[in-house]
């Protein structure tokens, strides 16, 4: 990819996260938090990609590692996020789900 | 053709973080918003089976992400209500961890790399090495493990810091300088001292003060994502990486000055001993 591409991609990407959080109520800084930690989850398939490219034995195991902790970060990150965001629904309406 | 799909699914997946992470941020459609960037990763990731840059290993893939998914499932949806912030900052330094694994399996390989990949490489690798151990260290304080628990000091503490900070840096720039020909020793150091000083930069910081911390680390991740994503030329990790990294500093700063503190007071202690000793 073409440096000064990436670049762009980098400024408007980083102006995008700035206005989407800002002006956002204090109860809501550690459900964003989790929700954005679920985000960079996407580091899986960049995992797969590098285990998918390995070669080596030592590659190989780096990239399993990477795989299995990319795949922790995208699920742990959404499951604790639903259930935050889940509660967050049932304080404010007083459903009954937990 | 498979490549135009992956393509085309990456980009919506984008979206859909993006869009999601907006939905989010609002009361009312925040629980709509985690479903719909959960359905952006799911498409992302089983697109990528068919992904035409990889070529082999689909086994150990599949494997890691049962194991890894299946154990964060499961701890997940089991940890107490009152247990979610040091789960979040162990999910996010797994994540750190995955970006600065993917940094060691290209550097490993020194292949020839245009200098602007190979230089985001070792960042995102020092930054995500950091965001693991430091996120490590947070998990291991509010879990109440008593060996990092409270406020660890000692003599000298931030010149020590400082000067392995450098050292680390140094060491990246070599890398990054030194096109195919840095030894996989020099290599091994640097990710080493990354480690440590991810250590030594949490351990003075108290409890209360951890969830500003764990936003911070999880900025570093966005960060780490974003720079491995143009390191393997994925715009949808550069685009969630950086979106995560910039959100994820304004919300550190949000969360501080809720908390009535400049964030240099919580990661440099500026009150010497008064501060963030609730635990």
């Amino acid at each position: 990819m073409d440096g000064f591409t990436a670049l762009y991609i980098f400024m408007l990407a980083a102006f995008t996260g700035y206005e989407v959080i800002s002006k956002v109520p204090v109860i809501l800084h550690t459900p964003l938090m989790s929700g954005s930690n679920f985000v960079h989850g996407i580091v899986l398939v960049g995992a797969m990609v590098a285990l998918g490219q390995a070669d080596t034995g030592t590659e190989m195991f780096i990239g399993f590692i990477a795989v299995l902790l990319a795949a922790g970060n995208a699920v742990g990150g959404y499951v604790v996020t639903e259930r935050m965001l889940g509660m967050f629904k049932t304080s404010q309406k007083g459903a009954s789900k937990a | 053709m498979n490549n135009l799909i992956v393509n085309l699914s990456y980009f919506i997946a984008a979206v859909l973080f993006i869009y999601g992470l907006k939905q989010m941020a609002s009361p009312n459609n925040a629980r709509s918003g985690i479903q719909w960037a959960g359905a952006g990763m799911v498409l992302a990731t089983v697109i990528t089976f068919i992904n035409p840059a990889i070529h082999g290993n689909y086994i150990l893939m599949i494997l890691g992400i049962g194991i890894g998914g299946g154990i964060a499932w499961y701890t997940g949806k089991r940890v107490a209500m009152t247990d979610m912030p040091q789960m979040i900052a162990l999910y996010n330094g797994m994540g750190g961890g995955a970006a600065a694994a993917i940094a060691a399996v290209e550097l490993l390989k020194r292949h020839e790399l245009p200098f602007s990949v190979q230089l985001l490489a070792v960042l995102g690798a020092l930054i995500g090495s950091v965001a693991f151990s430091g996120s490590l260290i947070a998990f291991a304080k509010l879990q109440g493990i008593k060996a990092f628990s409270g406020v660890i000091r000692f003599k000298n503490q931030q010149m020590v810091n400082a000067a392995l900070f450098g050292l680390t840096v140094l060491l990246g720039l070599v890398i990054a300088f030194s096109g195919t020909e840095y030894s996989l020793f020099t290599l091994f150091i640097f990710f080493l001292l990354a480690l440590i000083f991810g250590v030594m930069m949490t351990l003075p910081i108290g409890g209360a003060d951890m969830p500003v911390v764990i936003s911070l680390y999880n900025a570093l991740t966005g960060l780490a994502v974003g720079f491995e994503g143009y390191v393997l030329g994925n715009p949808a990790m550069m685009i969630a990486g950086i979106v995560v990294g910039s959100a994820g500093t304004l919300l550190t700063q949000l969360m501080a000055k809720a908390m009535n503190r400049p964030i240099s007071n919580v990661l440099f202690s500026q009150f010497g001993g008064s501060t963030g000793e609730a635990q």
